[in-house]
């Protein structure tokens, strides 16, 4: 192991002593210990009641995902190739990527409703603009000489893009699709959150009002964990782009 | 203003006039959504009536707090974290990650251990905004010229004499950036948990409205924070523009 690797884990460690040194301060009902955690944590998840909810989450999260990708890499696409849309439209997008969207989440479920469509709208209203916002700086940020080459190889539109533009833009856009998936997963739990009887977003919330801190810190763990494993695995992706470009 | 400035004013008030006229039109039912002029008319009503004034205290205060001790705590671990390589290479992947996984979810957790009071929201705000602080002031301290630490040297400045009066200012563009994300993740984190659960606050009166079915009160509150929070993010934006052409830096 290198010595960096064991830096790292020393301050797991540290942090796995904080925490078990925060329970012991305040208490068995309000935060449970680490090694309890881990053992409900294997109770858990093989129970159905937790495949149901985490299935309701993944269902809306892949949806959610979808549009986000979908919708995003479109306005992005189209903001990065025609300039004048991007300066018209690049400060509305940063404007409301730094707003509260939360305020937005009654009006979303006055729109669609109660169900999932209400949460994955809501998942998705997240994710687009990093992902429009990055998809547009990717594209703009692609050198001329580039564009030259195409033009001086005689490469005809299709060509261009298959082969010239998808291939630069990647790992920008690989940047996008990464921070995306965060920021839609967190819509879709405060959605779940807030107003949903389903999913795991729900199943925080309801544990707490029952006062089952051991449930509440397990799912909080288990998202994190989820999480940070999807983001490291996206990061390593970009990485490998990059280094190839 | 530039012409893509007066484009953007044109698309922004013709969407607004297109909602108007769809509300009144009958095509949004009122059940959905009212008219933007009905938003507006209901908040300055509101707002003259000052019942919300204790949850407009109230919320800012939380933010302006969380914001506050996230900037400055912020500040003082990223002096520390810079000063020390080895504990900064294992940090890293921390850094790297904190802002991918969704720290909200530990709010409950805090109620748990805190109550339902202030702190826990002060503490989400605080837990979301601090790293976002952190971070820009590792990437300011790292493109402070080695001349200056010299400098400082030469001069046998202290550790704290060189923090502020040399690190401080060379790494002030970067600063900037950690304070402009520190308001905007900490407005969000302080309105995201007064929305889930919470007393009192602008976010609670939102959830309340729609509970109660109150539509007129609920788009007024709601346009209400929008707009704050546009003013807020917006002036800080001018400000570090107006900043950067100071320091012949141009806008980015």
């Amino acid at each position: 192991m290198t010595r960096r690797a064991a830096d790292t884990l020393l301050i797991v460690i540290v942090l796995l002593i904080a925490w078990q040194a925060l329970h012991h301060l305040v208490g068995e009902t309000a935060l449970p210990a680490p090694a309890p955690t881990l053992a409900y944590l294997v109770r858990l998840v093989p129970t159905s009641r937790f495949a149901e909810n985490a299935a309701a989450t993944a269902t809306s999260f892949a949806f959610a995902l979808i549009l986000a990708y979908g919708i995003g890499l479109a306005i992005g696409a189209w903001m990065g190739a025609h300039r004048l849309s991007g300066a018209v439209g690049e400060p509305i997008l940063v404007a409301l990527y730094s707003l509260p969207k939360i305020t937005l989440y009654p009006m979303v479920l006055l729109i669609f409703g109660l169900g999932i469509s209400g949460k994955v709208a809501f998942g998705a209203l997240h994710g687009v603009l990093p992902v429009a916002l990055l998809t547009m700086a990717a594209i703009r940020n692609i050198s001329p000489v580039h564009l030259k080459s195409a033009r001086v190889m005689k490469l005809n539109r299709w060509q261009t893009i298959l082969t010239v533009l998808f291939p630069a833009t990647l790992p920008e856009i690989v940047a996008g699709l990464r921070i995306g998936f965060t920021v839609t997963l967190l819509g879709v739990l405060l959605a779940e959150m807030f107003a949903s009887k389903q999913g795991l977003g729900f199943l925080i919330i309801n544990a707490m009002s029952l006062l089952q801190s051991e449930e509440m810190m397990t799912i909080a763990v288990l998202l994190f964990a989820f999480a940070a494993l999807a983001n490291a695995l996206l990061l390593w992706m970009e990485h490998r782009l990059h280094r190839r470009v | 203003m530039t012409r893509a400035g007066w484009l953007r004013l044109a698309v922004i008030a013709a969407a607004i006039a297109v909602l108007e006229l769809a509300c009144r039109a009958g095509l949004i039912d009122r059940r959905v959504m009212v008219s933007p002029s009905e938003m507006a008319t209901a908040l300055i009503g509101i707002l003259a009536s000052g019942t919300i004034n204790g949850d407009i205290a109230r919320t800012l205060g939380v933010v302006a707090a969380a914001v506050a001790l996230s900037i400055t705590l912020g500040f003082a671990l990223g002096l520390l974290i810079h000063a020390l390589p080895r504990l900064r290479e294992a940090l890293d992947p921390f850094f790297a990650t904190y802002y991918a996984v969704p720290i909200f979810i530990f709010y409950p957790v805090l109620i748990a251990i805190f109550g339902l009071s202030l702190v826990p929201i002060l503490l989400i705000g605080v837990a979301t905004a601090i790293v976002a602080m952190i971070i820009a002031t590792l990437n300011g301290l790292d493109r402070v010229p080695r001349v200056l630490t010299k400098i400082a040297r030469v001069h046998r400045m202290g550790r704290l004499a060189t923090a502020i009066r040399l690190q401080l200012p060379a790494a002030a563009p970067h600063l900037f950036t950690g304070v402009k994300l520190s308001v905007s993740y900490g407005f969000i984190a302080v309105i995201a948990a007064e929305f889930i659960l919470a007393p009192a606050g602008l976010g609670r009166d939102i959830a309340d409205a729609y509970a109660d079915f109150n539509n007129r009160r609920m788009y007024a509150l709601m346009l209400f924070v929008l707009l704050i929070a546009t003013v807020v993010n917006m002036a800080l934006h001018a400000w570090d523009l107006r900043w950067g052409e100071r320091r012949g830096r141009g806008p980015p």
